[in-house]
């Protein structure tokens, strides 16, 4: 016994118990309570098993939704990486006098709480007093529907999401940047390597990893992101900028079929679950070569 | 240290002087001997209607000797619904809370049935209306008291000005204050009359501000003018009825109602209407008092010229958006007795009228003999704005997805179906038959049990 309590295995697990409990208590009991609540009748009497779920599959407004989310998370996911890679990049390159304030000007929009800052979105986006709208009109051009419109409101929300989120690219981005050593440049300027080809079979290699990394912890986020479209389009117009999050608000809390909003809150997690298996299987197997 | 050995008689005896000293001791009534009351009301946007309110619960309190606890749960970002739902799920929570409209429906299993001080209300304040009825009565029973504060009616709130000189109608002569509205003019106030005005100021730079958006403003509207052509999307029994000649009067009469409507329309939310009116762009309206209340203070010259007054009438009748508070009792919650005590303090004819007073007039009861309060007839400028707001003879109250039952209407009504009917074949550009059958396939979803 006194061999067990000695063992490093057992003192490490003692250390970590207290996290564990904490994350077992504010993690794994609100994703078990989610999926009894998902498995309830609408007035949470009755036990239906997977009813709730089955009927989700047969509404064409529930596809919409996932076709939705799909559309907002990948492409937003996209736009930020590049966003994130081309700034990481001019930020490296900065001289490293000036380096520090664009970093700290860079991170701004990440830093406020997206609520708030999509607000400010919301009045330069106004169906009446759109800020944008009046420089439009000023310089000639017709005034956009910014909200009103589906595409545009699509684009609305899109656009809001990259320009909160753009900034923890850069940051991961340029941290890896930072670590790839300088002889590897040299080297390859030796054997006559153009930036392209530094870019390609240089950089791009050793930032694989935090690439991964961070598209996946990004997608995550952006997938079940709530606060932006609630507050910029609550979903509209007809439903067509809903995502997981606001829809399983709208019929869990507005409509008070808690059971229904919790099963489409889950159905993020298979989704979720595929991606990160497929990334992380990647970044193991690269780990491996290494 | 010499210890103190408690004998079986010491014990006996020490027992005996402790039960008599419990037993006969002198009764001393403390200042909150009746014990606790935790209360949640809705947070009002009119500033000072919340303090009229505390008054009020504070002279109970000392009353009754109990200490009260008040919190304002607003409604923005849904944060009394959330209320709602949490104490439900844990059992716990205000002994007395705030319901917006449809929430007694959906929890009426868990509320304490409230017959008996619904009766002595009714006998006190006259009777409530239909509306009241199939809101706030489950099974036979009573669950929730109508509330004062929040209750409103969303009737067209329009410029006398514009209304005159480019409709050529006199709002304060159809509807006058202090008197019967005008026989004639009032009649001829018709969903199509509506229509013509909307055109008209559309032609002259004021468009109507009619949202046709998801929130309660937009969805309110077109349940008024549903409501008016007999339109129901789903009826008392539960049948999905949308496929009918009405709702397809409704839908063509929207198709030619929203080219004068400004063209963002379906993305308002029930801010978007207010800052219309008040920033001097629209003719008209539908909306509370709020737009006339907020342009007092932001654009008097805007509000010298609102006129509150009913919605038009359609083939079937006047039917008055109502979107009432309820005040309801949790099953499970430690003071019932005190609940109901302060329910019935705040629902007295003298409170209500304060709360109305400080409301501006926002405030409508559910009662029939409390719509006779001074505070509209005086309210201004223009004075008299707020004479027409509570409701009259021959009108109805009413609200959006009526008469579904309430656990389908409340669904109808959140998730905006009637408004999505009509963006889907007007900015959609769908015929009204594929609207017709979208919103039965989504009423087909609500019958879920």
């Amino acid at each position: 016994m006194r061999k067990f309590l000695r063992r490093k295995s057992t003192i490490a697990f003692a250390m970590a118990l207290p996290l564990i409990l904490v994350i077992g208590l504010l993690v794994l009991y609100p994703a078990l309570f989610s999926i009894h609540l998902a498995t309830l009748n609408k007035s949470m009497e009755h036990f239906v098993g997977f009813d709730n779920f089955t009927f989700l599959f047969t509404r064409d407004t529930f596809w919409m939704v996932v076709k939705q989310s799909v559309v907002f998370a990948v492409s937003a996911v996209i736009f930020k990486a590049l966003i994130g890679f081309f700034v990481a990049h001019c930020v490296h390159n900065t001289p490293a006098k000036g380096q520090r304030k664009w970093r700290g000007m860079l991170l701004v929009p990440w830093v406020i709480p997206p609520a708030m800052s999509t607000l400010a979105w919301l009045w330069l986006f106004d169906p009446s007093y759109s800020a944008f709208n009046w420089v439009l009109e000023n310089v000639g051009m017709e005034k956009v529907n910014w909200l009103g419109s589906p595409n545009w409101a699509r684009f609305s929300v899109i656009l809001v999401n990259v320009w909160y989120g753009a900034p923890f690219f850069v940051i991961m981005y340029l941290a890896a940047l930072k670590s790839v050593p300088e002889q590897l440049y040299e080297a390859a300027a030796i054997d006559g390597a153009n930036w392209w080809q530094k870019l390609w079979f240089v950089t791009l290699p050793m930032m694989r990893n935090i690439i991964a990394i961070t598209v996946l912890f990004s997608l995550i986020v952006t997938f079940a992101n709530f606060d932006i479209v609630r507050v910029l389009t609550a979903g509209g117009p007809v439903d067509q900028t809903h995502v997981f999050a606001t829809w399983a608000f709208k019929l869990g809390i507005e409509s008070s079929d808690i059971p229904l909003g919790a099963s489409i809150s889950l159905f993020m997690f298979p989704i979720l679950a595929i991606a990160a298996v497929f990334i992380l299987r990647d970044i193991t197997k690269r780990g491996g070569e290494a | 240290m010499a210890s103190k050995q408690i004998t079986r008689r010491r014990f006996l005896k020490n027992a005996a002087v402790a039960s008599a000293t419990v037993a006969f001791a002198p009764y001393i009534r403390t200042a909150h001997a009746a014990g606790k009351l935790e209360v949640g009301f809705w947070d009002h946007w009119v500033p000072g209607a919340n303090d009229t309110l505390t008054k009020l619960c504070n002279e109970w309190a000392a009353k009754e000797k109990v200490e009260i606890k008040i919190d304002y749960i607003p409604s923005q970002g849904d944060k009394n619904l959330l209320t709602i739902a949490a104490e439900s799920q844990a059992k716990s929570g205000h002994d007395l809370l705030a319901f917006p409209t449809w929430w007694p429906a959906a929890k009426s299993g868990e509320l304490e049935p409230v017959d008996d001080l619904m009766k002595e209300l009714v006998a006190a304040n006259g009777a409530v209306s239909p509306l009241i009825e199939y809101l706030g009565k489950h099974d036979g029973h009573w669950v929730a008291i109508p509330a004062t504060p929040g209750s409103q009616i969303k009737g067209p709130c329009a410029r006398i000005d514009l209304f005159k000189q480019h409709a050529g109608i006199d709002l304060t002569k159809m509807y006058p204050a202090g008197a019967p509205p005008d026989k004639a003019l009032s009649d001829a106030w018709t969903w199509e009359t509506f229509l013509t005005a909307a055109q008209k100021c559309h032609k002259a730079g004021f468009p109507f501000g009619i949202g046709i958006g998801q929130t309660t403003d937009s969805v309110d509207s077109m349940g008024a003018l549903l409501s008016g052509y007999g339109a129901q999307l789903v009826d008392a029994k539960g049948n999905i009825t949308v496929n009918s000649d009405a709702v397809k009067q409704v839908l063509e009469y929207m198709k030619r109602l929203v080219p004068f409507l400004p063209p963002d329309v379906f993305a308002w939310d029930d801010a978007n209407n207010n800052k219309w009116l008040i920033a001097g762009k629209g003719a008209l309206i539908m909306n509370p008092p709020s737009a006339w209340a907020v342009a007092k203070r932001d654009n008097p010259k805007v509000a010298e010229q609102l006129w509150t007054f009913p919605t038009p009438s359609g083939p079937k009748g006047r039917f008055q958006p109502y979107l009432p508070y309820f005040w309801g009792t949790w099953k499970f919650s430690k003071n019932k007795s005190a609940a109901m005590s302060l329910i019935r303090y705040i629902s007295q004819r003298q409170a209500v009228e304060k709360m109305v007073a400080a409301s501006q007039g926002y405030d409508i009861p559910a009662f029939a003999k409390l719509n006779d309060f001074k505070t509209w007839a005086e309210e201004g400028p223009p004075k008299g704005t707020l004479y027409n707001y509570p409701p009259k003879p021959g009108q109805t109250l009413s609200i959006s997805a009526y008469p579904a039952p309430p656990k389908i209407a409340q669904q109808i009504y959140s998730q905006a179906i009637a408004t999505k009917m009509v963006a889907k074949c007007t900015q959609g550009g769908e015929s009204i038959d594929k609207a017709i059958a979208w919103a039965a396939s989504e009423l087909q979803g609500f019958m879920r049990a």
